[in-house]
């Protein structure tokens, strides 16, 4: 059995035992296997305990309890329902592709879970890449972010846990400040993670028949909790370790075990020396690459455009609640009212009020929403762009930022420099972070003009299959001399990204060309007509008249409506 | 399970001052937090709700009327009797509609009876408590508009759906936030009364005696209540005294100069920075127990009320916290 699957599987027992205190936890991929973790946790908790998986187009009414529309108005009388979250009170609310969850949506399972709502969390996410997690506010929620991408078909076979008889078992000071100096040490920054390794330490002591959790019970908590949410390498053992705390009373419960264990001995750099191994290896690459800061994870949960939902009112228009949608209450009685005396001479049907309504008169309300601009910088950061424009370009795409931030647009930034494109910056509306991934662009290397131009056109579907509108900035200055395939060579590296440039074209994405080499070539005015975009030649223009004309060029007439 | 007390809390002195100046004043326009996920922030602005003392309520009033001024409420509130209430912590959804929020008409009666009747809303309901919004920088700009429009005035006015209401909701709006995940706008910003800006306890000591404390909350919160019972008093006795002496705190000449000249100083322009910080500095000194508000009472509230407010400048790396310190080194020191 693969320490994947193994790992979810003491996971699983470690949620049975404290149930209310772990909030649950993240599956990442695995098909079989986490129904196999998912079989596990239902046969290690009560029989009658309810399961509910929560659809991800769940309506308000449906989550939170509220009127049943339809059956109101098909009886005469309110029809309430009960919402999903008071239905699975003690039990476990599975979500499903957790990582496409609304936002609205998570923000209410967050908030019954604050209150107390006794049941546990269970994350899908299959989300290939691990670029788009589930929403911040739930993963923050459960202890354990575990992946299942490892297990081989042949691990399936392991039989199931069998239910747990726990001791009860206490953590002492040693084992917690060792707990909270290697959270430290792996820059978990929240107090929740650290909370639940404390609890989960003490119950996996519980479940060993341990009175005192010792260091295999810390390792385990560490594994399974601590080390998926790393931020940064522990520092080498040699770095000074910060001050022991002194050692305050033991208040522990006295425990009838037999083993009259002598406290155990638990040096903190021992489990931070543990927890350096722990770290799974797509955690280490994403520190590698600079990319687990807190937030950097899941922070740009796309916002729907919804316009049935929320915006400005525009008026009422036929059609059926539901989903999301909402009645218009007084437009429905305007439109049933007309008809009440043609309607009076037909028999009353059971239960009628004083008002007959047929499901034409329903109306829905319709808000205008202004789908969120995303602006996508694609800055050239290659040696010849460095070397003239780089620092100029910089500045203008911070002066744009500070604008994109009053009017709460959102922006991203992908460079490319060398053999080929990187996403700096996901779509955010953060300054901060926006002026901390460009003071960290580097420069220099080849021009992979075309890898840049397709990583683009990928971003900008994404973007647009998120209902927000993606409009294109690149800052080159056309010099293409790196292929599509990673090849040196100037003529394929310029046929290659004509090509690119078509099909952003054809997808009909907005797009500005900014020149930014000392005299204007005819390659960038080139890559701009294939992409349709504007060319904008810049020989000579600082920061601010960079601004001014970007901000010119992306305001008026846009292609599409 | 009994809520975790508001003295328990390890740290967050300057988030714990914030919201006891905001239960001092209320008028004061609302508390912003910034910080990380697993700070306490909602623990601490629950705690705090928690150890009020409870409110008289008239019964069965759905705009929360009190028994000082009955019957001022739109809805039918025809009691005679008042009871105690605890005060009300209203926790808004991220995905919270305007109808939920504001309140809307009342479908039931109007689909039974065909009546017109104003259902309220979360507004009416965190009437005389408090208005909590986790991450208010995701919420819909227009309903964050519409949230400050309220907590300013201390009324919520409907015009829709041929509803034509108006009642009081005078709340404590809290909004926490962190600004990595996306920043709320300048105008908005400025129309909250304070802001502060909690981290996470980097010190093993803290973070552990927050873990021992949890636990023991965890294993038997109504004994670890009690337990803090008597410091959660001391706490409330404080609001109680602050409450009192608030209304009778003078400011002398020269500390409304000195909040001018900070101000200028640090280049916050309009008049509502210089007010709440003259505000501040007042329920800060009733809190520490001052006849008057002198000098270091403002000094010390300063970044609280002002931070929030400075003009953001992109090439400058220092944040708003040590531009004012700046400030008040070179012109008070």
């Amino acid at each position: 059995m693969t320490s994947q699957l193994a790992d979810a599987l003491l996971a699983a027992r470690l949620l049975a035992h404290s149930r209310d205190r772990l909030g649950g936890m993240c599956l990442r991929g695995g098909g079989p296997a986490r129904d196999l973790v998912l079989d596990a946790l239902r046969a290690l908790l009560p029989p009658e305990t309810p399961f509910r998986r929560l659809p991800g187009h769940i309506d308000d009414d449906r989550l939170s309890g509220g009127t049943d529309i339809a059956a109101s108005l098909a009886s005469g009388t309110l029809v309430l329902q009960r919402g999903l979250l008071a239905e699975v009170a003690g039990g476990v609310l599975v979500i499903p592709m957790a990582e496409r969850l609304r936002i609205d949506i998570a923000g209410r399972v967050a908030q019954a879970m604050d209150n107390g709502a006794a049941f546990l969390l269970i994350l899908l996410e299959d989300g290939a890449d691990g670029d788009d997690r589930p929403p911040p506010a739930l993963m923050e929620r459960v202890a354990f972010d575990l992946s299942l991408n490892a297990v081989r078909p042949a691990d399936l076979a392991t039989p199931l846990p069998a239910p747990d008889t726990p001791t009860p078992a206490t953590l002492d000071s040693e084992a917690m400040s060792a707990l909270a100096a290697t959270a430290t040490a792996l820059g978990v920054a929240s107090l929740r993670p650290l909370l639940h390794s404390a609890t989960a330490a003490r119950a996996h002591a519980a479940l060993t028949g341990r009175a005192l959790a010792e260091m295999a019970d810390l390792e385990a908590a560490t594994r399974l909790i601590l080390a998926p949410r790393a931020t940064q390498l522990p520092p080498e053992p040699e770095q000074p370790q910060p001050p022991a705390p002194e050692q305050p009373e033991r208040e522990q419960e006295q425990n009838d075990s037999e083993e009259d264990d002598t406290p155990p001995d638990i040096p903190e750099d021992l489990l931070i020396e543990a927890a350096r191994a722990m770290i799974p290896p797509d955690v280490l690459d994403a520190i590698a690459k600079g990319r687990a800061q807190r937030s950097a994870r899941g922070g740009g949960q796309g916002r729907r455009t919804g316009s049935a939902m929320r915006g400005k009112p525009l008026g009422a228009r036929p059609g059926m609640p539901g989903g999301g949608v909402r009645m218009a209450l007084v437009d429905t009685l305007r439109a049933a009212i007309p008809w009440q005396p043609l309607r009076r001479r037909d028999p009353a049907p059971e239960g009628a009020g004083p008002i007959r309504f047929r499901r034409d008169d329903l109306r829905v309300r319709r808000f205008e929403e202004r789908s969120t601009t995303v602006t996508l910088f694609c800055v050239d950061a290659s040696g010849s762009a460095a070397m003239s424009r780089l620092a100029e370009a910089k500045g203008a795409v911070e002066l744009i930022l500070a604008q994109a931030y009053v009017k709460r647009a959102e922006v991203a930034l992908l460079a490319f420099r060398g053999a080929g494109a990187e996403l700096l910056l996901p779509p955010t509306r953060s300054l901060t972070r926006a002026k901390r991934a460009l003071s960290e662009l580097p420069g220099g290397g080849g021009t992979p003009l075309a890898s840049g131009i397709a990583l683009a056109r990928q971003l900008a579907d994404a973007i647009a299959s998120r209902g927000r509108t993606p409009m294109l900035v690149f800052l080159t200055d056309g010099s293409a001399n790196i292929a599509a395939d990673g090849s040196p060579g100037r003529a394929q590296a310029n046929a290659d990204a004509l090509t690119a440039a078509r099909a952003i074209a054809e997808a009909r994405i907005d797009a500005v060309v900014i020149d930014i080499s000392p005299r204007p070539r005819p390659e960038a005015a080139r890559v701009a007509e294939a992409m349709r975009a504007r060319y904008l030649p810049l020989p000579f223009a600082d920061a601010k008249t960079l601004n001014a004309a970007v901000a010119l060029a992306t305001q008026p007439e846009r292609k599409r409506a | 399970m009994a809520r975790f007390p508001f003295s328990a809390i390890v740290g967050q002195d300057e988030m714990k001052l914030a919201l006891l100046i905001a239960a001092v004043d209320p008028t004061i326009g609302g508390v912003m937090v910034f910080g990380d996920r697993g700070t306490g922030k909602s623990t601490a602005a629950r705690a705090l709700a928690n150890l009020l003392p409870p409110i008289m309520v008239m019964d069965g009033c759905r705009f929360g009327c009190s028994p000082e001024s009955p019957r001022a409420c739109p809805g039918p509130c025809e009691a005679t009797k008042a009871s105690k209430r605890a005060v009300p912590f209203v926790d808004l959804p991220l995905g919270a509609t305007e109808d939920r929020v504001l309140g809307s008409l009342d479908l039931e009666r109007a689909l039974r009876t065909g009546e017109k009747v104003f259902e309220p809303g979360l507004l009416a309901r965190a009437h005389r408590g408090f208005l909590y919004i986790d991450e208010i920088n995701l919420l819909e700009d227009h309903l964050v508009d519409l949230l400050l429009d309220v907590a300013a005035s201390g009324e919520n006015v409907v015009e829709r759906e041929g509803l034509s209401v108006r009642h009081k909701a005078r709340f404590v709006l809290i909004g926490s936030g962190n600004p990595e995940e996306g920043e709320l706008r300048p105008q908005l910003l400025d129309r909250f009364g304070l802001s502060v800006e909690v981290r996470t306890p980097r010190a093993i000591e803290d973070r552990v005696e927050i873990m021992r404390r949890c636990a023991a909350h965890d294993a038997d919160s109504e004994a670890f209540s009690a337990a803090w019972g008597e410091e959660d008093d001391k706490v409330l006795n404080q609001i109680a005294r602050g409450q009192k002496r608030l209304a009778k705190m003078d400011v002398p000449d020269d500390v409304l100069v000195d909040a001018a000249r900070l101000c200028s100083a640090i280049g916050v322009d309009g008049l509502r920075g210089e007010l709440t910080l003259m505000r501040a500095a007042r329920a800060y000194a009733a809190l520490k127990g001052a006849k008057l508000v002198r000098r270091e009472h403002l000094l010390h509230i300063a970044p609280l009320a002002l931070r929030h407010r400075l003009r953001r400048d992109v090439l400058d790396e220092a944040g708003s916290t040590a531009r004012i310190e700046r400030a008040i080194a070179e012109h008070f020191v």
